[in-house]
């Protein structure tokens, strides 16, 4: 198991009622849609509010970054970067700048 | 000594407002959910420390909250709102076949006697039900699926499910409404619906008399006097004597018989209030007057009501969800406002107070009578 670093927006930090970022751990292979499956499992009340239910399509204003970079439109299945993987970097998962 | 519970959902947050039975000093709590969308909230009638709120953004979806101990505490429960079956489409803005879509809760409506079993109206619409708490939702689909469905189409809001009414002395009979479809009955439980719009007349569709179609803004009803029914439409305050089987119009003196909120007296079934609004167009008050008008007859004649309210300058609205009642024993009536005021009255609306000022656009009131 690898454990990962997860940056939750601050609603859902507040729906949640966690502060700061969690750490999840996930199995071979670490990709987008395993981590988010063990943030839902850790977090239930967070399920439909990153994606679909039932590990639907990524909500429109919600983004996925790592490593400076935007992962949003990759496949869900891929792996995700190794500085994720080892811990040294975390996967943000963003609201979208928007709103009012 | 009885008291109430005024629940505010806002366009940034929920705020509980509390007062003994004088309703002249106020405490006001919040704002619960900061931030969030709160499109209703509302108490268990069987359990007033039972509360449920619809939480929403654009960002994050849907979320259900409850709360068990009057609004102290509160914990996320059920948000998957799946439609039943096919889904099936309606009617886009252009006229196109659209798929339903799930959107938000717009309403919860607790059951009068179990307070796990609540009802959800949502848009797109549909109705759902949970007799767990809120944990999870079954769609009552016999009412999207009603032959109708395809031909329903959204108002500027959306194509919502708004209204819930459930008869007081059989659960099995309850009426919604929709924006912009109309209202509908079930005897059944809801399984079966039926369109009750009958003499309602809407100059914006293309037939007036339309079975469906119709832009239905809120309905109420006394709970001893279930039968007859008042309704807000865009244009036009009506009123059914036969539980929605044919409708008449009451508007009468009114400056415009624009609006959304209607509500009834908790003692005197034929005093209802509602808050004329300018236009469709002008969605403020006529001559920037704030003024909630009371008929005592049922309809038809009606007093406006000022003193306490802004009578020069006041621009804001009063959307549908916005208004509730009190069951003390010198009637409260309370409402929103989209310009953050939430005013009460302890004598029926005579004279009125500002319980806060400032808050964010208020999108519903509800209030609860404490034992």
């Amino acid at each position: 198991m690898t454990t990962v670093r997860v940056v939750l927006p601050g609603h859902l930090r507040t729906l949640a009622k966690i502060s700061g970022e969690v750490t999840v751990d996930v199995g071979d292979p670490v990709t987008l849609a395993s981590v988010l499956d063990a943030v839902e499992s850790s977090y239930p009340m967070l399920r439909g509010t990153i994606r679909a239910h039932g590990g639907g399509p990524r909500r429109d204003f919600v983004r996925f970054f790592a490593c400076n970079a935007d992962l949003s439109h990759e496949p869900i299945d891929a792996p995700l970067p190794a500085a994720v993987v080892d811990g040294s970097e975390p996967l943000l998962v963003v609201g979208a700048m928007a709103g009012g | 000594m009885s008291g109430v519970r005024v629940l505010v959902g806002t366009r940034k947050g929920a705020f509980v407002l509390s007062s003994d039975g004088k309703r002249k000093d106020w405490t006001v709590d919040g704002p619960h959910f900061p931030g969030w969308e709160m499109y209703h909230l509302k108490g268990s009638p069987a359990d007033p420390d039972r509360i449920y709120a619809s939480q929403s953004t654009g960002w994050h979806g849907q979320v259900i909250q409850r709360s068990d101990d009057g609004g102290k505490s509160w914990n996320p429960v059920g948000n998957e709102f799946a439609y039943d079956g096919v889904t099936g489409t309606h009617q886009w803005y252009d006229g196109t076949p659209h798929p339903w879509e799930f959107a938000r809760v717009w309403h919860l409506e607790p059951s009068h006697t179990d307070p796990d079993v609540v009802l959800a109206g949502v848009e797109d619409a549909a109705l759902f039900r949970s007799s767990d708490g809120g944990q999870s939702w079954q769609e009552l689909s016999g009412l999207r699926g009603h032959g109708s469905g395809p031909h329903w189409q959204p108002g500027a809001g959306g194509m919502c499910l708004h209204t819930i009414i459930v008869d007081p002395r059989d659960a099995e009979r309850m009426y919604v409404a929709i924006s912009a479809a109309g209202a509908f009955r079930t005897t059944d439980g809801g399984k079966t619906w039926q369109p009750i719009n009958r003499g309602l007349k809407s100059q914006g569709i293309p037939d007036a008399e339309a079975e469906v179609g119709h832009c239905v803004h809120r309905i109420a009803m006394h709970p001893q006097r279930p039968e007859v029914l008042f309704m807000q439409k865009h244009w036009d305050v009506m009123r059914s004597d036969d539980g929605g089987d044919s409708w008449h119009e009451v508007s009468g003196n009114l400056p415009t018989d624009f609006g959304f909120p209607i509500d009834v007296h908790a003692h005197e079934p034929d005093t209802i209030y509602v808050v004329p609004i300018t236009s469709d167009m002008h969605h403020f008050p006529p001559e920037g007057k704030l003024r909630v008008y009371r008929s005592r007859t049922g309809g038809n004649e009606w007093e406006a009501l000022t003193e306490g309210l802004p009578q020069k300058d006041c621009y804001v609205n009063v959307l549908r969800d916005a208004m509730s009642i009190d069951s003390l024993d010198e009637c409260g009536v309370y409402f929103g406002t989209t310009g953050g005021q939430v005013y009460a009255s302890g004598d029926a609306g005579n004279t009125w107070n500002a319980i806060v000022r400032d808050l964010p656009a208020v999108l519903s009131v509800e209030v609860q009578t404490l034992p």
